[in-house]
C-alpha cells in the first residue's frame, strides 16, 4: 500500500513544487533587472558620482602651477617630467614641458600633497584605455607659459581666482579629512564658478 | 488550399497542362511563404528566449543590435555563416554533412499540416496528427547520425541519450493523442479542431479530467522530444560539452539549434490543435477573408503563449538526471497515459456527445488554480519589497 501512496505523494510534490517555482520565476520576470548598463546607458555618469578626492587620472591646472618641481621630485616612479627655465630677458619662470605618463602612474597621490596651490590633482576620470602607450603621455604644455606667482593677499585675477579656490579646497580636504561636506560644497561652488568665469563671486 | 487549386484550374488560369503547372506553382509559392515564416520564427524565438531568461534572472539580455536587440538573431546568423565549416578528419563526411539537414527536415515537414485557419492549411491529410508525430520523430535519425558520424565520445553519448529519450517519450506522447482521437474519431488536424468550440469550456483540454492530464503529459513529452531544458541531456554542457553538436561549427551547428527553436512552434501547434481549440474563434463576421485572418491571429496567439510557457519552464527547472528522465517516462507517464486512454474510452461510452457540465467545472477549476498562482506571484513580489515592474524595452 505504501508504494501507491508514495507514487501519489511523488506526483503531488512534483506538481506543487513546480507550481511554487514557476510563481517565483514569474515574480522575477516582473522585477526590474539589476544590470547597470555601463558606460553608455546610465542616468548619471559614474565619474560624477565619485568623491571629490577620488584618485583618478592626474590633471594639471597650468594657470596656477608655480613651477616648484615638488611633484616631480616626490614621484616615486618618475612619471612626471617638468622643464622650467628662467627666461633670460624677462627673468620670469617659463614652463616649456609638463608631461605625465599615465601608463606609469600608480595613483599614489604623493604628487598632489606637496603642491602649494593644488595645481596638480587627481580627477574623477578613470577611463584611460587607449590604442598606444605614446598617447597615454599627457602633455599639458602646448606653448611655453609663465609660471604662476602666489600673491600676498587674495587672488584678484577673475580668471584665475576660481581655479585657485578649487585647488585650495582640494588641498584642504586632504589636510582636514573630516571636512568632507564643506570641501565638497566649496568644490561645487568653485566648479560652478569655473563654468561661468565672467560672473563676480 | 486544394479547393483553391481546383478553382484556378477550372477557370483555365494555367492553360493546357493545368493541373501539373497549378500544382507546381501553388506548392512552390506556399513553400516559400510557409518557410519564409518558419525560419525567421526560429531566429526571432532565439532572441525572445534570451530576453525572457535574462529578465527572469534579473539581467537585461541582448539589447544592442537594432531596436531593443531585435536584430540579434540576424547578427548571430551572419556570424555563423562566416565561421569556418570544420569537418573532422576521422569523421564519416557523408553522414556528418547530412545530419543537420535531416534535423531541419524534421522541423520543416510538419508545416505541411499546420492548421493556421479554416482554409489556410497546405494539406489537410486525413492522418494529419499521425503524420505530425512521425515526421517530428525524424529528428532522432539526424541526431543519432550526427553523434555517430562525429566519431567522438561526447557526440556519441549525446546522440544515444537523445535517441533513448526521443524514442521513450514517443510512447506517452502517442498515447496522449489517443483520448482526442477517441473523442473525435478522426486523425485530421482540421477535423479535430472542428470538433471543438471557441469557448474554453468546449476545448478538449477541459472536456474531462483525462484529457486535461493527457494535455499536460503531451506537452511535457513534446518538450522532452524537442530536447528542451528540463530534458536537454543530449546537449548537457556540464557533462557532454555540447552533446551531438560538439564537432559541428558554423552553419551546420546553427541548423541544430534553429530546428530546436523552430520545434517550439510545432510543439505549441500540436497542443493548440488537439486541446486548445486550434483556430476556433467566434463568428463575428461573414467576410471569409476577415474570418481567416481572425482565426490566424487566434491560432498564433495560443501557440505563442505555449512557446512563452516553454521558455518560462526552461528558466525555472533544473536539468534532470538520465535515470530521473527514464523514471519519469516509464513509471509515471506511460501508466498514466494508459489510464487516460481507458478513462476517456469509458467516458465516451457513457457520454458519446461529451459532458457539457464537466467543461464548466473544469474551467472553473482552472480559473481557481490561475488565481491561486497569481496570488503566489504577488506574494513573492511583495516579499521582495519591490514595485511590480514590467517594461520589456529596457
Amino acid at each position: 500500500m505504501s508504494g501507491v501512496s508514495d507514487y501519489v505523494q511523488n506526483i503531488k510534490e512534483t506538481v506543487s513544487t513546480i507550481f511554487e517555482g514557476m510563481a517565483i520565476t514569474a515574480s522575477h520576470f516582473m522585477r526590474k533587472p539589476y544590470t547597470v548598463q555601463y558606460p553608455d546607458r546610465m542616468a548619471v555618469r559614474v565619474q560624477d558620482t565619485l568623491p571629490f578626492r577620488y584618485r583618478g587620472i592626474l590633471e594639471v591646472d597650468l594657470e596656477i602651477c608655480t613651477g616648484c618641481l615638488a611633484c616631480e621630485r616626490l614621484c616615486p616612479i618618475d612619471c612626471i617630467t617638468i622643464v622650467a627655465d628662467k627666461d633670460p630677458v624677462t627673468k620670469q619662470l617659463l614652463l616649456s614641458q609638463f608631461d605625465i605618463d599615465i601608463a606609469k602612474c600608480m595613483y599614489c597621490g604623493l604628487c598632489s600633497e606637496p603642491c602649494p596651490t593644488g595645481s596638480i590633482h587627481h580627477t574623477t576620470e578613470f577611463e584611460g584605455a587607449d590604442y598606444s602607450l605614446e598617447s597615454l603621455i599627457r602633455r599639458f604644455v602646448k606653448d611655453p607659459v609663465i609660471a604662476y606667482k602666489p600673491k600676498k593677499g587674495p587672488e584678484t585675477d577673475q580668471r584665475i581666482a576660481p581655479i585657485l579656490n578649487r585647488g585650495m579646497a582640494y588641498l584642504d580636504q586632504w589636510a582636514i579629512p573630516g571636512s568632507d561636506a564643506e570641501a565638497k560644497a566649496a568644490a561645487d561652488k568653485a566648479a560652478a564658478e569655473t563654468a561661468a568665469p565672467g560672473e563676480p563671486s | 488550399m486544394q479547393t483553391l487549386i481546383e478553382n484556378l484550374v477550372n477557370a483555365g488560369t494555367f492553360g493546357k497542362n493545368a493541373s501539373v503547372v497549378a500544382a507546381i506553382v501553388i506548392f512552390v509559392l506556399s513553400a516559400v511563404v510557409f518557410l519564409g515564416v518558419a525560419f525567421p520564427f526560429a531566429g526571432i524565438v532565439s532572441w525572445v528566449e534570451r530576453r525572457v531568461w535574462a529578465r527572469i534572472q534579473s539581467r537585461v539580455g541582448p539589447n544592442r543590435v537594432g531596436p531593443n536587440g531585435f536584430l540579434q538573431w540576424l547578427a548571430d546568423g551572419v556570424k555563423h555563416v562566416c565561421k569556418e565549416d570544420i569537418i573532422p578528419d576521422d569523421s564519416d563526411p557523408t553522414l556528418f554533412k547530412t545530419a543537420p539537414y535531416l534535423v531541419v527536415l524534421a522541423f520543416v515537414l510538419p508545416w505541411a499540416v499546420m492548421p493556421f485557419s479554416s482554409s489556410l492549411i497546405l494539406a489537410d491529410l486525413n492522418v494529419g496528427i499521425l503524420y505530425m508525430t512521425s515526421v517530428t520523430a525524424l529528428t532522432v535519425v539526424g541526431v543519432l547520425m550526427a553523434g555517430w558520424a562525429s566519431n567522438d565520445k561526447w557526440s556519441l553519448i549525446g546522440g544515444i541519450r537523445s535517441a533513448a529519450q526521443i524514442v521513450s517519450y514517443e510512447i506517452p506522447a502517442g498515447l496522449s493523442i489517443f483520448p482526442v482521437v477517441l473523442m473525435t474519431g478522426t486523425l485530421s488536424m482540421q477535423g479535430i479542431i472542428r470538433a471543438q468550440g471557441w469557448a474554453p469550456q468546449h476545448w478538449f483540454l477541459f472536456a474531462n479530467p483525462f484529457t486535461f492530464i493527457a494535455a499536460n503529459i503531451l506537452y511535457i513529452s513534446a518538450l522532452a522530444e524537442g530536447n528542451r531544458t528540463p530534458f536537454d541531456l543530449p546537449e548537457a554542457e556540464s557533462e557532454l560539452v555540447a552533446g551531438f553538436a560538439t564537432e559541428y561549427s558554423g552553419m551546420r551547428y546553427l541548423f541544430f539549434f534553429m530546428a530546436e527553436w523552430g520545434n517550439l512552434f510545432i510543439i505549441g501547434a500540436i497542443i493548440t490543435t488537439l486541446f486548445l481549440g486550434g483556430w476556433q474563434c467566434p463568428h463575428i463576421t461573414k467576410n471569409v477573408v476577415l474570418m481567416n485572418v481572425l482565426q490566424l491571429i487566434v491560432f498564433n496567439v495560443k501557440v505563442l503563449a505555449l512557446v512563452f510557457l516553454s521558455m518560462w519552464i526552461r528558466a525555472t527547472l533544473p536539468r534532470v538526471r538520465i535515470d530521473q528522465l527514464m523514471l519519469l517516462c516509464w513509471k509515471y507517464f506511460v501508466p498514466i497515459s494508459f489510464v487516460d486512454m481507458i478513462g476517456t474510452a469509458v467516458w465516451v461510452a457513457i457520454w458519446p456527445d461529451g459532458n457539457a457540465f464537466m467543461g464548466y467545472i473544469m474551467l472553473a477549476g482552472a480559473i481557481v488554480v490561475a488565481v491561486l498562482f497569481i496570488q503566489r506571484v504577488i506574494f513573492y513580489l511583495r516579499r521582495s519589497r519591490m514595485e511590480m515592474y514590467f517594461n520589456p524595452t529596457i
